[in-house]
């Protein structure tokens, strides 16, 4: 069993690659580290700039919360203190920001439903504004989602839109069929998606249009082998994923892929005995901060 | 000049309220938290001057990702009518520590909109690429340029010299079928004809690289060719005693093709194949393969 220190040390690095340096491999995930581990970020003592950084403290209050409900341990953070601070980042327009004073974003308005959902306090915000909002962040002449006013679009704002009004009960409030069309725009050749119509297949942008269309109901215009191919090829030799070909390997795409392949039906075509090992074995070097105690957790619970 | 050599005489910097018991507080710098109480009291007053734009710049060094703080600053810009070229230089600049910042890309796509100038774009994103030939925001940002501003003309050349660097590139080939296929003038059947040839070649030099051959079925999937004109290719790959699963699954999708048209012969190369593969040339993807087999197997 690795000392505690090491593997919270391991946690608490600023670093943005998982390393699969030659490690001795755990053979088992250590729930009541990764607990106390997101926990100890409500202390005035954490530095974690990165993975707490103002502007995205709402995604990582998701991120730590949903890790920890996946651990049975959702009481672990004080459900109170969680719903005021959420309702504290809405704004009149219905849209949250990343933080308390920071700008409505469609990102950190499906984070805040997401939490709220959890938590079982939707009762606690203005919803039929937040649909409000969601709904006028659609452009209805080709059906894509901008982030915000300032107009940046891309499908994981499709994702954040649908998802959102899904757990809403509200998909009624936007054009479906538009925000369909402009997903399927950005299918590629090789039957991945990417962010806009033309971009690269990438793992994440795949899983944002895969769940999008899962939801509406249309994942049958998904070619589901060919796609559910590119996404099993993501897996190298030392069983960890990749986001695109000929990238490195990195734990958060383990999340985005096997999600992806399990919407599609065909989380099996991933080799999950080696992706388990490079699971773990990333577990205790650095990696990527707020994504390790989520992604990997969903990740493994996936291929269980 | 630093934001701190204005007059701030007149601004009751706002503190962080993060109230009584703070989820997942943060120790910041000092000279973060100077500056966000500043802009917390401007941005109160929608303050829009030159220290408040110099504020922005200090908040974005620490904070790049902070994109209230971009938003703030482009209402700035265009109120104060800023220079934008030189903005375009202040981009520049940040980009070397940031490149894969969402809010910096957008930012510049924003004042490229406001200025309908993209002559700098092209050397911009090629610079970048320089650095690192596969970020996806400057890919994905040359992209909106050349459709926004119709650039379509070399885009071709641009490809073929970074693919020569790197013929691994993903990025790369998936630009080069943008070039083709997302311009407004369609190509025509002979020029896919040549790339399809032009895809073989690149095959050749690492055969165990997808990402020409996803890109050689995706062309022949918008010609009127067929999947067996890389049939040659593939055998020749495998009796030079090359071991590529490209090649091999290449075959699969051949043999299963045929097998659908009835050739009972080819329905059992292309089981034997996929046997080949799963228990040998693509352990890894076992299961796939042998759902390809099964596949095969039930074809009528």
């Amino acid at each position: 069993m690795i000392n505690f220190y090491h593997a919270l040390a391991g946690f608490s690095g600023v670093s943005f690659m998982a390393s699969t340096e030659k490690t001795e491999r755990p053979s088992e995930l250590f729930i009541d580290l990764h607990v106390k581990y997101i926990q100890s970020l409500d202390t005035k003592k954490d530095d974690l700039e990165y993975w707490l950084t103002e502007h995205l403290r709402l995604s990582g209050v998701y991120w730590g919360l949903t890790a920890l409900d996946l651990m049975n341990n959702v009481d672990a953070l004080n459900k109170e203190e969680v719903v005021k601070y959420v309702v504290s980042c809405q704004h009149d327009n219905g849209g949250f920001g990343g933080h308390i004073g920071h700008d409505p974003h469609l990102l950190y308005t499906h984070y805040a439903v997401l939490i709220l959902q959890i938590e079982d306090s939707l009762d606690a915000v203005n919803v039929e504004k937040i649909v409000e909002y969601v709904a006028s962040r659609q452009d209805r002449q080709t059906g894509a989602f901008t982030g915000d006013e300032w107009g940046e679009i891309d499908t994981r704002f499709s994702y954040s839109a649908i998802s959102c009004l899904s757990l809403l009960k509200r998909l009624d409030a936007i054009d479906v069929k538009k925000a369909t069309e402009f997903i399927m725009l950005c299918k590629n050749f090789d039957g991945g998606f990417g962010s806009t119509p033309g971009a690269e297949s990438h793992a994440a942008q795949i899983f944002c249009c895969v769940g999008a269309l899962a939801i509406v109901n249309s994942l049958h215009l998904v070619d589901a082998d060919l796609l559910g191919w590119w996404l099993c090829e993501r897996q190298l030799k030392n069983g960890g994923l990749n986001g695109r070909p000929e990238k490195l390997e990195d734990v958060c795409y383990s999340w985005w892929v096997l999600s992806a392949l399990s919407i599609l039906g065909r989380v099996h075509w991933i080799n999950k005995e080696k992706l388990t090992d490079f699971i773990l074995t990333a577990q205790v070097s650095f990696t990527h901060l707020f994504m390790i105690g989520n992604f990997h957790l969903k990740a493994l619970l996936l291929t269980a | 000049m630093s934001f701190e050599n204005y007059d701030w005489s007149d601004v009751v910097p706002i503190e962080q309220d993060d109230g009584p018991d703070p989820l997942a507080q943060i120790a910041y710098d000092p000279e973060y938290s100077k500056a966000m109480g500043y802009f917390r009291a401007l941005a109160q007053k929608n303050e829009h001057s030159e220290r408040a734009l110099t504020l922005t710049e200090k908040i974005i060094e620490h904070n790049p990702a902070h994109y209230t703080i971009w938003h703030y600053r482009q209402q700035i810009l265009f109120s104060l009518n800023k220079d934008l070229y030189e903005e375009l230089d202040f981009i520049r600049n940040q980009v070397e520590q940031n490149p894969k910042n969402y809010q910096l890309w957008h930012h510049r796509q924003v004042i490229v909109e406001k200025l309908k100038d993209c002559s700098l774009e092209s050397s911009f994103t090629e610079e970048v690429l320089n650095d690192d030939s596969k970020n996806y925001h400057a890919w994905t940002y040359r992209q909106w340029v050349i459709r926004t501003f119709n650039l379509w003309d070399n885009e071709l050349s641009f490809v073929e010299k970074l693919l020569e660097k790197d013929i691994r590139n993903n990025s790369a080939w998936n630009q080069r079928y943008f070039a083709i296929f997302y311009n407004p003038t369609k190509p025509s059947e002979e020029f896919l004809e040549q790339e399809v040839q032009y895809g073989i070649t690149k095959i050749k030099l690492a055969p165990n690289n997808i990402s020409p051959w996803n890109y050689v079925k995706g062309v022949i999937a918008k010609s009127k060719l067929k999947i067996d004109v890389l049939e040659e290719l593939c055998k020749t790959l495998y009796q030079q005693g090359i071991i590529s699963p490209h090649a091999l699954g290449c075959l699969v999708d051949i043999y299963e093709d045929r097998a659908k048209c009835g050739s009972i012969n080819e329905k059992e190369l292309g089981i034997q194949t996929c046997i080949l593969l799963a228990e040998q040339h693509d352990t890894i993807r076992q299961k796939y393969w042998n759902y390809r087999k099964h596949v095969l197997t039930s074809i009528a």
